[in-house]
This record gives C-alpha cells, structure tokens and sequence, in this order.
C-alpha cells in the first residue's frame, strides 16, 4: 500500500511540475510524450534547450539535480512514432531529481541536414562525455565543445556507429586486415598530445612529464587508459581514455530478438551476472505490460542481492591489493567461489548465467536450495568481520585512503555518481529503498551512509552493504513465495507450453514466439536499478518488431571514470592508484 | 681439507650455499604465501613443488636477452651486476660460524653499510639508463628512500657497536653469549629491521617497484637473465637482512650444544626470512611521501635517542 501512496504522490508532483514549465514555457514546449513508465517527457526545441534544462535544475519544484544520461535515437527507419514532432535524430537528456525522487525526460528534434544542437557543459559538466559518445555514435555536432572527439570508437574510425545505415556486423563489412603502415596510422592516432586538452608541457618552474597509464596497467582494472599529467610525482591533471573494451552492446541490441539479447546483458557489468538482465527484462515487461508473479520478484532479488556480494567482494580485495594488501584477495575470492557455487547449482552457470527471463526466471529454484542458501548465510558474516579487523581497521590502510580522493554531494550531483559513491557523500539514497522495483518495498533493509566521500568511505560504505544484502537473502530464504517462475502472459518468454497441444491459437502464438522471439508492442521505456557500481538503466525503444529499435544502456561506471580528473589533481601517483581502486569499475560496463 | 675463516672451500661454500638459498627462497615464499593466503601455490614440479625453481631458472636463461634500443646501452648492462655484485660482497663479512667465514674484518658493519649504498647505484642506472618513464619514477623513488633509510640503518647500528666496543661482526656475535642485544637494544633492532626492509625494497616497502602504481618500477624494461639478477639479488639481500639481524641482535650462532653453531645460525636466519614474507603478505604499502616523513620525522630521531641513552648507560655503568 506503501508503494502505491508513494507512486500517487509522484504522479502529482510531476502534474504540478508540468504546469508550471507550460506556463512559463507555453508554446516553446513542442509536444508532451505519454511513457508508459511515467517519466514526463517535452520535446522542445534546440534554441530553447537550455533554458529549459536551466529552470528544470536550478528554479522548479522539484529540482533536478543530476543529468542522469544523454543519448540519441535515429529514428528515420522508425514507424511507430505515435504523432511526435518530426525528427530524423532525437537527442534525448534523462535528469534525475534526488530531493523530488523523480525523473524527468527532454527530447530535442534535429534533422539529418542540420546535426547541430547547443552543449549543456554549463549546467552539467557530467555532458562531457555523455555528448561526446552521442557525436561519436551519431554524428551530432554539440556546438560549444570543448574537446568534440571520439570517445569509445577508436580515433581513425569512420562513420558513427549507432547509425541506423552504419553496419552491425563483422560480415557486412570488409575483412579486417592490419597492414604495418596501417598500425603505424592506429598507433600514432593513439598518441597523446597535451595541447589538444589546454595543457602545457612545463610550468614556470619545471617540466611535466606525460604518463601513459594503460590501456594495459596491473591497477586500471581492464583495459582503461589515463594519460597523467605529473610535476614530479604530483599530479597536476588527467585525461581518462575509454573505449578499448568497446562491443557495441547497444547496437547489437537491435539485431538480436528481444530475448536472446538478455546474454548480452550479463555482460555488461561482468561481475554483476543476472543483476544486469534485471532492468533490461522490467523494461521489456513494463512495454509488454507483464505482471510478475511473486515468487519471479523474490527469486530475481535473492539472486541478484548474492551477485551484488560477490561484485563487492572483488571490489574490497582489489581495492586493498592496489593499495598494496595482497593477501585479502584471496581471502575474499574463496568466499566469491563458494557464493559461485551456490549460484551455480540455482542458475547452472556462475558468472554469467543470463538467468532472468521476459516474464520470469528461467527455471524454478532447485530442491535443497534452502540448505545452500542458509549455508551461505551462516559463513558470510564471521567472514566480513573478520576483513574488517584484516583491511578497514588497519592503520596504513586508512593513512592511504582517508582524506583521499574526496568530493561532497553537490560534486556527485554535477558528476553524475551513483550508488556507493553518492552515499559515501552523505545523501542516504538507494533506488531499491527510495524507488523499489521488483519486490524491495516489501524488505527490511536498511541504506548504508558515509560523510567524508573519500576512498576509505566508498569503501566502507560497500562493505556494509553487503551485510545488508545478507539480511535481505535471509528474508528472502524466509518468506520465499510459493507460485509460478512465470506470468501467464502471452509475451512471456520462453512462453508457456501447456496448452498448445489443446488449441492451435496457443501453438502458433508459441512457436511464432520461440522461432522468432516475441513481437513487443511500440512504445519507451527506462528502467533503472541499484546495480553493483551505481545506478543501471535500460532505455529501450520498441518499434513493434521481434527486436529492439534502439537500446540505451546507461551505466554507473561511465560517469563515475569521468569524474576521476576533478578529484585526483594535486594528488601522487599513488593516490591515483587508490582513487581508481575505490571507484569500483569495471571497464566492460563502461565502454559497453 | 678443513673449514676455516678464508679457505678456498669456506668461500665456495658461502657462496653456493646464498645463492642456491636465494633461489631456493623463489619456491618457499611462493608456498608460504600460498599457505597464508589459503591457496596451494606452485605443487606441480618435483615433490611439492620443489623443482618450481628449476624451472624458473631455465625459463630465465633461455629467455631472449633483450636490450630495449632506446635505453643507455652500458649502465643497463652493468645495473643489475652491480647490486649481484654488492649484495654477495657484503656476505664477505658475516660470520656464520666460528669456523666459517671470508674475511674476519675489523670493520664489518662499516663495510656491509658501504656494499649497501653501493647498492642504491644499482637501481638509480637500471632506472635512468632504461629511458622508461615508470623506471625514472622507481629509480627516483628508490634513491629517495635508500639514500635516507641508510642513514638511521647506520645510527641503529651504533648501540650494538658501542656495547661491543668494536665493528669487528666476530666479536660482536661472541660478546653477546651473555645475552643477546636484542634486549639492551630492542629498539636498535626494530629500527634496523624497518630499514632493513627498506633498504631490501620488499613489500611494504617496496615502492620503487609497486606494481600496481609503477609497474615494476626500476626494472621494467629489463628481462632474461638481467631481470634475473634483480630478482635473485632482492632475495639474497633478503638473505643478508636476516643474516644481519641475527648477527648483531640475535647471537649469530651461539645457541644450545646439542646443535652445531652453523645450524643454529641457518635457523634464525630462516626464521627472519618466513618473517618478511608473511609481513608481504600482511600489510599495505605505505604512500612514498609517508614512507619519506616517517623516516625522517620518527625513525631517526629514535634511533639518535637511542644510541644516546646507550651512551649515557655506558659511560655511567663503567
């Protein structure tokens, strides 16, 4: 009942928040959007941008703190458009607000002739990269850029990938060949020039040495490149390179069927399993319309709350290695191993299970899961404790950490930062308390909080957040529900069988639907969770077809990287290192 | 032919004996590392693992002996032949046993505090001539930190001296059959053994090679047998450490009869070696500048306070 008041509450402030933007607005608002999530999204146009994003942060109620995400749809092959404004590119801002705990969407149309729309760097420096990944994949020009170059796809690349002509696959194009003059281009295009980024290569007093840190380093945690800039060992500035993890997760979102695309995901967030198939199945069954049953949502938040501890556990021992501890490591990996195998004899494989299912799990929990569960339970606890004494409370530990690598709530906000990085700043908000998807609203939890916003808290905040999970797998082994591991919808996928030998409308709905997957209805939908780093989205567009039209993956990781320039200046190398590490990051998530 | 102080078997002896331990050391502190950190370590070659260190050593010797083209040809070379060469030096003057020995020099503590600076010339070139931006940093860090722990090394040793009244290593293992220095000098021996471990650049200390900052520090650019060498003389200065600490702090070989002088010797020295590998395993690394300010702010005060009051009891109990 709880849940419902809240939606109530969040569906008025967001009517009275529309009213004032059309009166002070008025016709400069193009259209209004329905969304079958509720997000109040206005189409407006490029000229009137800013202003709008202006009032939407700093003069309405509530304020929208954060720019959650910036992407683009190429929406020139799409046919459902349902009477909004004509465009052939859609720019669209996600915001979040933290104090009025709802989201906000702008759309801005552009055409394909003119790809040109004004940068909002000023209001958010977090659009650094967010707009340099939408020119890099879509070729939209944001004027007023500083530094408008390719962010994920490599420097020499051509055409921008998210295009709907630009091809999806290895056999549409050439055969990949690198000649020696070829590498010579790719490496010298890799070559980092410090004017490009305003930076001088001395000072008054001394030179600057450029380090390249990466894309291979034992301490970037993959493939991750900083090029640093250094006064002896004093760091003066950063430039964070990504991309060299890239797949193209989101283009090939729209050639794989809406359910084989769920492997995909796991990916994503390696370390977070079928935490990542999460928002992506809500947001196929919010558009399809599924209700879950309860005992899916209980499943789906035991294992994915498992898959968070195991996330975390990787986190605590790297970060403890990169800050020279090599032992917890391998502490905490014997624990990962045993949550693996618990994992593995639910989902049948341990990393990357791909386990959820559009309208469910993939099968019912085996008998004597209770047992491993419990077993679980009953080793976990001693264990952090006993990491405590072995990491947290250890003096050189915190001589290293603390006071290191700090930023307050307002610099989370600008930055985009979520999850354990925002708490350790003192906001006590977690989307799975503040926003509960899938059953949360009914756990006891309670959100882990830290004030200082540095290394040591960051991570002291996801240590405590694994005991909280543990409570939440307790309730879960407690009052799991009875019922079915699936709706009883006809988009449910794989669909239920039992009654296509009795009537052939059931047979041809489910073998249309295993052979080419199933067709889900056009509309939008973002759905978004607590992931293991941060706040994980889905946006997915469907066009009525067997796949997506355009999938935006929003990820924790990306914005949290970008941030690392702002609060590592004036620190040393080393301090660098433990930044990284208390980042909690891993490159997949990031590049996609 | 019989051992004593300088034969030509004496010398042969101490010399394959450090240099097969210090690479015997390469397999035991993988499986006590293994062993502390619930794992099993290398337990494929030979019975338990033992013969992983063959194996290393002919993959080191067959590897590609490669000399980067843009590095100073001449001191990469020489490099890490210095620190080989400095670290078996200092050997020259520890006694192992009343009949074991190189030299029975009046000045050996002066002259292994000489090899060890000596040392710092090692890693400084092997940085500089490797014209890699990650072995400037190790190299800068690496003088930085040798050139200033060397300095209260040297003032912790000074209780041990002015109790024995004499730099002679033999005659400081025999003044102590009434007791051992370790107690009259605990603080003299946690300071050496701090530096000890600076000096030795192993983890917590060992920041002029902190892999996950620097790489490898010093030494990134070097591989085969050269690398081999740096590996091979960080155990033997580990090696030298503990044999060190046992000489001065821990009367050396004096020890119960029933055990010959020798054995008791390789006992405490092992005993300090497993001491510095599960301290690898233990602790974090400090930050440089930590490391820089805690010697200079904390150790070397203590360490003069302590050779003063050494002092003071001296020449008040004589």
């Amino acid at each position: 009942m709880e849940a419902t008041a809240e939606t109530i509450s969040m569906n008025s402030q967001s009517s009275g928040l529309l009213e004032q933007l059309r009166r002070d607005f008025g016709d400069r608002i193009l259209a209004e959007q329905a969304t079958c999530e509720g997000i109040p999204t206005l189409w407006v146009d490029r000229q009137h941008l800013l202003a709008l994003l202006k009032t939407l942060r700093d003069d309405c109620s509530p304020r929208f703190e954060m720019l959650f995400d910036i992407t683009a749809i190429d929406e020139r092959l799409r046919k459902h458009r349902g009477g909004q404004p004509a465009s052939e590119f859609t720019v669209v801002y996600h915001l979040m607000s933290f104090s009025g705990n709802c989201d906000f969407r702008v759309k801005v149309p552009l055409m394909d002739a003119d790809l040109n729309i004004p940068t909002i760097i000023s209001l958010w420096p977090a659009a650094n990269w967010y707009e340099r990944e939408t020119w890099d994949m879509f070729g939209i020009n944001f004027e007023g850029h500083p530094n408008l170059y390719r962010l994920v796809l490599p420097p020499t690349w051509k055409g921008h990938a998210l295009r709907k002509e630009h091809p999806a696959r290895a056999t549409e194009m050439e055969p990949f060949s690198l000649e020696d003059d070829a590498a010579e281009y790719e490496q010298q295009a890799l070559l980092f020039k410090p004017e490009e980024w305003g930076m001088k290569r001395a000072s008054d007093s001394s030179e600057f040495m450029f380090l390249n840190l990466g894309p291979n380093h034992p301490s970037v945690h993959g493939a991750f490149r900083i090029a640093v800039q250094l006064d002896g060992e004093i760091l003066v500035d950063a430039v964070p390179d990504i991309g060299y993890h890239h797949r193209g997760a989101e283009k090939m979102g729209e050639r794989q069927s809406w359910h084989t695309y769920i492997p995909y995901t796991d990916r994503i967030d390696y370390l977070g399993g079928v935490m990542n198939n999460l928002p992506y199945v809500m947001a196929v069954e919010q558009m399809a319309g599924i209700q879950v049953p309860e005992r899916v949502k209980t499943i789906r938040v035991m294992l994915v709350e498992m898959f968070r501890i195991c996330s975390h556990l990787l986190f605590y021992g790297t970060f403890a290695q990169d800050v020279g501890q090599l032992s917890p490591i391998f502490y905490m990996f014997v624990e990962r191993e045993r949550i693996f195998n618990i994992i593995e004899s639910i989902c049948g494989a341990r990393m990357h299970p791909g386990w959820f299912r559009i309208g469910g799990v993939a099968q019912n929990l085996p008998q004597g899961w209770e047992e491993r569960v419990k077993e679980l339970l009953d080793f976990m606890p001693p264990r952090i404790d006993e990491y405590d004494k072995m990491v947290l409370n250890n003096g050189i530990l915190k001589r290293r950490t603390q006071g290191v690598g700090a930023y307050n709530t307002q610099q989370a906000y600008d930055w985009g930062i979520t999850g354990a990085g925002l708490r350790a700043t003192g906001l006590e908000w977690d989307y799975r308390k503040n926003r509960p998807y899938s059953g949360y609203e009914n756990f006891e939890f309670d959100v882990p909080i830290a004030v200082n916003g540095d290394c040591y808290d960051r991570c002291a905040v996801r240590v405590e957040e694994m005991r909280q999970s543990l409570r939440i797998i307790k309730q879960c082994l407690d009052h799991m529900p009875s019922g079915d591991y699936k709706a009883d919808h006809p988009l449910t996928t794989p669909p239920r069988k039992e009654k296509t030998m009795q009537d052939i409308e059931t047979l041809i709905n489910h073998f249309l639907s295993v052979s080419w997957g199933p067709v889900i209805p056009p509309n939008e939908a973002t759905m978004a969770i607590e992931g293991t780093k941060g706040i994980n989205s889905y946006y997915l567009v469907s066009d009525g077809s067997t796949s997506s039209y355009r999938t935006r993956i929003r990820t924790p990781s990306f914005a949290h990287l970008q941030m690392i320039p702002e609060i590592s200046r004036g620190f040393m190398v080393a301090d660098l290192i433990a930044i990284i590490a208390s980042i909690d990051f891993v490159m997949a998530d990031v590049d996609r | 032919m019989e051992l004593e102080i300088g034969s030509a078997l004496s010398i042969g002896l101490i010399l394959g004996v450090v240099i097969i331990t210090a690479a015997l050391l390469i397999t035991v502190e993988r499986r006590l590392l293994g062993f502390w950190q619930e794992r099993l370590g290398p337990n494929r070659v030979g019975w338990f693992g033992s013969l992983q260190v063959v194996a290393d050593m002919i993959k080191i010797f067959t590897k590609e002996d490669w000399v980067p083209p843009f590095a100073d040809k001449f001191s990469f070379v020489i490099a890490p032949g210095i620190i080989m060469t400095v670290v078996l030096l200092s050997f020259a003057v520890i006694p192992f046993a009343p009949n074991i020995g190189v030299i029975d020099s009046n000045i050996g503590v002066l002259f292994v505090l000489a090899m060890a600076s000596l040392g710092a010339y090692s890693v400084m070139l092997g940085g500089l001539s490797s014209d890699n931006k990650y072995a400037l940093l190790g190299s800068l860090r690496a003088a930085a930190q040798m050139v200033s722990y060397e300095v209260f090394m040297g003032i912790s040793l000074l209780g041990v001296v002015a109790l024995t009244g004499s730099f002679n290593m033999r005659e400081i293992v025999e003044s102590q059959a009434d007791g051992w220095y370790i107690i009259p000098q605990f603080i003299g021996f946690v300071i050496f053994l701090i530096a000890g471990v600076a000096e030795s650049h192993r983890l917590p200390f060992d920041i002029p090679e902190a892999e996950q900052e620097i790489c490898a520090g010093y030494h990134t650019e070097y591989s085969g047998m050269k690398f081999g060498m740096f590996f091979v003389a960080e155990y033997i200065g580990l090696v030298l450490i503990s044999s060190l600490i046992t000489v001065l702090f821990f009367g050396g070989w004096l020890g119960p009869a029933f055990l010959p002088p020798v054995i008791w010797f390789a006992i405490k020295v092992f005993v300090f070696i497993a001491f510095f590998i599960l301290m690898r395993a233990a602790v974090p690394r400090p930050r440089y500048d930590q490391l820089m300010s805690y010697g200079w702010l904390f150790l070397l005060p203590l360490s003069l306070v302590n050779l003063l009051v050494t002092g003071v009891i001296i020449l008040s109990t004589q």
